[in-house]
């Protein structure tokens, strides 16, 4: 009998260790500025909460670099008197109860202002409530589920669940579509095939999508889940082909992503794959290798590299010589810290040029009116907390890179 | 609808993989009773050391067909190494103590492995590139095969083969057999079991090395993460096979990647399951496959009804 509860035994530590290896290591210094204590002024930190580990690190890496840089900015151009900006990052390795551990880290760190993070929407529902309570600000570069800003009947009846909460980025229930619309529109597809990966962003990103393909008069041939664990799609890949289908929707992110368009054109289906601003990544296209030229992705906002605004940005982060690019959301993580930094800004002239003892309350009501002109355009709020600005861009990857198709506003 | 043939094929190839991994959790098994977590890194570290020879050892634009070889030979110096370090100074000290304690010692050093490579390889915190057989896929009716899938296709019969003549053949695979059989007395006939012991750990790194080139090749990318989940699905295999059993590892296996392929494949057509059907309850179903079996013969698919030693 001995061995057979040995197997018992070691399926359940096999279960434990699966847990184990969603904490990690934590980033000790976080990159933060080294200039603080200079001249009597107050610090205040700016925490970061993104991916710094693990297969969507290059985005959350470039989330933590530009946050840092507007950080450095800050300091160097003394934009707020008398107040020294640190950042702290925490990893959360994409897992949502990481993300609400470092959530209640920032809460217990009184010199914490201001959140801004984190990459994924399944990670943001779960620190939104944390922070809230504590009313600090949370500004997300990244969170693209709808229900984050308007509630879960986002569709029909919109409420704001949490006041805390704000983002740069533009919603799924806008994005979807507008990538349906160039599908059906401009690239006149007509069958497609959706698969998604079961997460807060990837599903609600091919609902939105489907819904509207839908309304256009499009075709959905096929429908797929996928296990973000595993890197062996052949089966999904298979169904594609035999569907018919000329193009494929994918609601997720690149590490599955890349692999997916790698194996469905080596099944045999030469269709594109689409995806939204998960799959916007240098990382995409180092994976679903030579085969993924023609894939698209629609992203938020313009490409950073074509706005004047951002010319200042791109140059700024280059010398600063961070290792790592600043990816998808760079523009966004610096407005989205720069906006922290308006309302700290705000707070604090007028309050005679001191930090109030109620700082995080006033700071997150300043938030709401903060109006700037960012790296990624004006950046405002509404009333739910979503940007005001509701840009979106079609990428598609071209000779190794991501080349803009189209730009536009969605209109419903 | 002419999905099938090609789903079996999908099936075969993951399930190859699975069983190349699974025999390494059989044999160590067969022989200490420990079930070694970290074996499913000793596959990453092989796939690692093939990655290695091929960006750093040889020239670039060597022939694939000059470096497949040396890459594997690489892959499995790598993760013998490791393997062999692995059970000298992290199993063999625990010999004779409670059966709990090298096993938690394995999952120590599964993350350890996994952090070293993520924290020392170069460029591995992200997925790395691996090289790829050049050539077009095989169309056999309608059926597509990858080049890479090929190199699977053809080790996993063939280390099957090698194994099985090595154990069933030679000096020290008898010996191994009388290890598994009876160590003390193994041991009283004048069998080093130390040696074999080490043998086995070592037999197990290459046939996994043998897989992690094949992942690599298969999926043409490879990262520090890779061994984990593969590595427990293996070890499924090698349970649903008959743990202890080297025919059952591979079998366990198969049967392992066609029951993912197929219910993929096939059970949301199957009217009222459409929502348990996709690839992201192919785990579900496999596991389900695992426990039925187990319910009905304990033993696994090839396994023999041991007597209890204890």
């Amino acid at each position: 009998m001995r061995q057979r509860s040995l197997i018992a035994v070691t399926a359940a530590l096999a279960a434990g260790a699966l847990t184990l290896t969603a904490c990690g290591s934590r980033d000790e210094n976080g990159g933060g500025s080294s200039d603080s204590g200079n001249g009597g002024t107050t610090t205040v930190v700016i925490g970061v909460d993104a991916p710094l580990t693990g297969d969507l690190s290059a985005l959350g890496l470039g989330i933590k670099n530009s946050v840092d840089l507007a950080a450095k900015t800050a300091n160097k151009e003394k934009t707020v008197e008398g107040i020294t900006f640190e950042v702290e990052a925490l990893d959360d390795q994409a897992q949502p109860s990481s993300g609400q551990q470092n959530a209640t880290k920032f809460v217990a760190d009184d010199e914490v202002l201001g959140v801004v993070g984190p990459l994924n929407s399944s990670v943001g529902e779960s620190m939104q409530k944390v922070l809230d309570d504590a009313k600090l600000v949370q500004v997300s570069p990244a969170n693209t589920s709808p229900a984050l800003t308007q509630g879960t009947d986002w569709q029909t009846d919109p409420a704001r669940p949490y006041k805390s909460y704000f983002r740069t980025a533009t919603t799924d229930a806008i994005q979807g579509p507008f990538a349906a619309q160039y599908l059906y529109n401009d690239s006149k597809k007509r069958k497609v095939f959706v698969i998604d990966d079961k997460k807060t962003y990837g599903a609600g990103l091919a609902g939105t999508f489907t819904d509207e393909f839908k309304k256009l008069g499009g075709d959905v041939v096929g429908t797929e889940h996928i296990n973000p664990d595993t890197k062996d799609f052949s089966a999904v890949a298979t169904k594609v082909k035999n569907s018919g289908a000329d193009v494929v929707y994918y609601g997720g992110e690149y590490p599955q992503a890349g692999p997916l368009s790698k194996q469905i054109k080596a099944a045999g289906a030469k269709i594109p794959l689409v995806g939204g601003d998960g799959i916007y990544s240098a990382e995409f296209i180092k994976l679903a290798g030579t085969t993924g030229t023609g894939d698209l992705a629609t992203s938020v906002g313009a490409p950073v590299e074509d706005l004047p605004s951002a010319k200042e940005f791109v140059a700024n982060y280059e010398a600063e010589g961070y290792k790592e690019d600043y990816e998808a959301y760079g523009g966004y993580s610096y407005d989205s810290a720069w906006a922290v930094i308006e309302a700290v800004k705000k707070v604090v002239e007028d309050n005679d040029g001191k930090l109030p003892d109620d700082a995080r309350e006033k700071v997150a009501a300043a938030m709401q009116d903060v109006s700037f002109d960012g790296v990624t355009g004006p950046v405002a709020f509404d009333e739910f907390g979503d940007a005001t600005n509701k840009q979106l861009t079609v990428y598609a990857v071209e000779n190794g890179d991501w080349n803009d198709v189209k730009s536009g506003t969605y209109t419903g | 609808m002419n999905e099938l043939p090609q789903q079996l094929v999908n099936g075969l190839l993951l399930g190859s993989m699975y069983g190349l991994v699974a025999l390494g959790y059989t044999m160590v098994y067969g022989i200490v009773q420990l079930i070694n977590f970290a074996h499913g890194e000793i596959f990453m570290t092989g796939a690692f050391g093939a990655l290695t020879v091929y960006l750093y050892i040889l020239p670039d634009g060597t022939s694939m067909l000059i470096a497949l070889p040396l890459m594997i030979i690489g892959a499995m110096l790598v993760s013998t190494t490791v393997a062999v370090g692995a059970e000298r100074f992290a199993y063999r000290p625990l010999r004779g103590a409670p059966r709990l304690a090298p096993l938690i010692t394995a999952i120590g050093l599964s993350l350890a492995l996994q952090q070293a490579v993520w924290a020392w390889y170069p460029d591995a915190k992200s997925a790395h590139t691996f090289p790829s057989i050049p050539g077009g896929p095989f169309e056999i009716g309608s059926v597509t095969i990858q080049t890479g899938d090929i190199f699977v296709l053809c080790a996993a019969p063939l280390s099957m083969a090698i194994l099985g003549y090595f154990v069933m053949r030679t000096r020290t695979g008898r010996g191994m057999q009388a290890t598994a059989q009876d160590p003390d007395t193994a041991k009283l006939m004048g069998i080093n079991t130390d040696r074999i012991i080490v043998v086995a750990f070592a037999l197990g790194a290459v046939f996994a090395a043998v897989g992690g080139v094949a992942y690599g090749l298969k999926y043409g990318q490879i990262d520090f993460r890779m061994g984990f989940i593969l590595g427990l699905k293996a070890f499924t295999a090698a349970v649903l096979g008959g743990i202890g059993n080297i025919y059952g590892a591979m079998l366990g296996g198969l049967v392992l990647g066609i029951a993912e392929a197929l219910s993929t494949a096939y059970i949301s057509d199957i009217p009222g399951m459409n929502q348990f059907g996709s690839q992201s309850w192919a785990d579900v179903w496999a596991f389900i496959l695992l426990i039925l079996v187990l319910l009905f013969r304990p033993q696994g698919l090839l396994g023999e009804r041991v007597a209890d030693r204890a």
